[in-house]
């Protein structure tokens, strides 16, 4: 699998974690390119489905990334969304999809080192882990079985 | 004639109410849904082992909820999604006459909400035992194992949505499923469809599910989606310390937060 180029998808909210990616680049700070950044108006509005729909549609890893608590520009969007991700962590859990494929993470916008070492972190860590096929296969089996029944 | 059927004639009677929903035996003998509107029909209304569905899902519905004031034969699942429904403001306190059935089949006397507060209260509140027997012997298992027993349990899912349809807390007039733009979750019955539509309705249903049991004996194909709810009714409790349907002005558990909520997974 040396040739395995994880892809990475990041749900970053523009006030906190987009301002300290573009901090990252002004920087000069070099990181891994296989990250896709998706800008969100905050964390809160960041729904799970867009995580199953990422792997769904081949990411392997996601980030999800916004203000530190008491910092969120909405007042409290990313307490709503720490709620919510505590329940889908549970629920994933249970249902034995693997969390080590997303990190969760509060990025400032003055944080551009440390969004550099998230995306690098994460994606060292999916290219551990391989393809994300056990999902993917799943999209991809039941084609197949229909194409045979047809 | 039952305790049930005399209070629901009573009911019927002085007009406290225009319709009693409650449960009759149908013409095979299996118990089915009973709408009494006739005070003098009110008979057929019983009460066994094997009334358990949770009529509280009718309570939202356009041609009961027309009727008019609104009689239930409520057991405790069903007087907890009462006061979900109500906190939710799906239905107005006022509307509703509860016929509290004990947890040994006997009527209680539920004057009004207050003294159904304080029922639940001092009920058990946590997860049927026979099912939370089962999450224990779920949550040892591995991770692979996990996924492995919910990718064969949901690959059966034949999207039926009939579990959505009876439970009382998915009332939803437009399901997130039925929308196509954009379109959440794939209209045809895949795995990984089946698992995004499971994933996605325990997830609507976090901090609100009463833990009733009925998603799962409504399915067709006995996939047991209740445990999905049931183990996030179970992280509401561990987390939140919130039971769902405990009172009529309770704050959704989704909807509100504590700056202080622990987690140890975000860096
Ligand atoms: S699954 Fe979600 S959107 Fe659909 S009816 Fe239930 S709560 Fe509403
Ligand atoms: S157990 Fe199922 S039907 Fe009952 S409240 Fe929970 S999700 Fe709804
Ligand atoms: S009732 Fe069963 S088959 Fe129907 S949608 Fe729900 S889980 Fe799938």
């Amino acid at each position: 699998m040396a040739d395995f180029e994880p892809k990475v998808v990041a749900f970053v909210c523009n006030w906190c974690t987009y301002a300290g990616a573009d901090l990252t680049g002004t920087s000069r700070i070099k990181y891994a390119t296989n990250v896709k950044i998706i800008r969100f108006p905050c964390t809160g509005r960041i729904d799970f489905m867009l995580l199953l729909k990422s792997f769904a549609n081949g990411a392997d890893g996601i980030i999800i990334s916004g203000c530190h608590p008491n910092d969120c520009h909405y007042t409290s969007g990313n307490f709503h969304a720490k709620r919510r991700w505590i329940m889908f962590k549970e629920l994933m859990d249970f249902m034995g999809i693997d969390m080590k494929r997303i990190t969760f993470s509060w990025v400032s916008a003055a944080e551009g080192a440390r969004w550099a070492e998230v995306v690098n972190s994460t994606v060292a860590r999916v290219r551990e882990l391989g393809p994300y096929v056990s999902y993917q296969k799943m999209v991809n089996t039941h084609i197949e079985e229909e194409v045979t029944n047809e | 004639m039952s305790n049930i059927a005399a209070k629901a004639k009573e009911l019927l009677e002085s007009k406290a109410v225009q319709v009693v929903i409650g449960y009759e035996a149908g013409p095979t003998g299996v118990v089915r849904p009973a709408f009494v509107t006739d005070p003098a029909k009110t008979d057929s209304l019983i009460y066994n082992e094997n009334c358990l569905q949770n009529l509280a899902m009718y309570l939202t519905k356009h041609e009961v909820k027309h009727l008019g004031k609104m009689g239930i034969v409520a057991t405790l699942p069903v007087m907890r999604s009462i006061m979900m429904l109500i906190s939710e403001q799906q239905v107005v306190a006022e509307n509703i006459v509860v016929l509290g059935i004990s947890d040994d089949g006997k009527l209680l006397d539920i004057a009004d909400m207050n003294v159904m507060k304080a029922h639940i209260e001092k009920s058990n509140l946590g997860n049927p035992t026979k099912d939370q027997e089962k999450l224990a012997e779920l949550n040892k298992l591995s991770l692979e194992e996990k996924f492995k027993f919910w990718e064969q349990e949901l690959s059966k899912c034949i999207k039926c949505y009939a579990c959505r349809q009876s439970c009382p807390m998915c009332y939803c007039i437009r399901c997130s499923t039925d929308c196509n733009q954009p379109q959440w979750i794939p209209v045809q019955a895949n795995t990984q469809g089946n698992i995004d539509w499971h994933i996605l309705r325990a997830m609507h249903l976090a901090g609100r599910c009463i833990s009733c049991g009925e998603c799962g004996r409504a399915c067709p194909l006995n996939i047991p989606c209740h445990l999905l709810t049931m183990q996030l009714s179970d992280q509401t409790y561990n987390y939140f310390k919130v039971h769902a349907g405990t009172s009529v002005d309770m704050k959704s558990v989704m909807s509100t937060f504590e700056p202080n909520d622990k987690e140890s997974f975000i860096i």
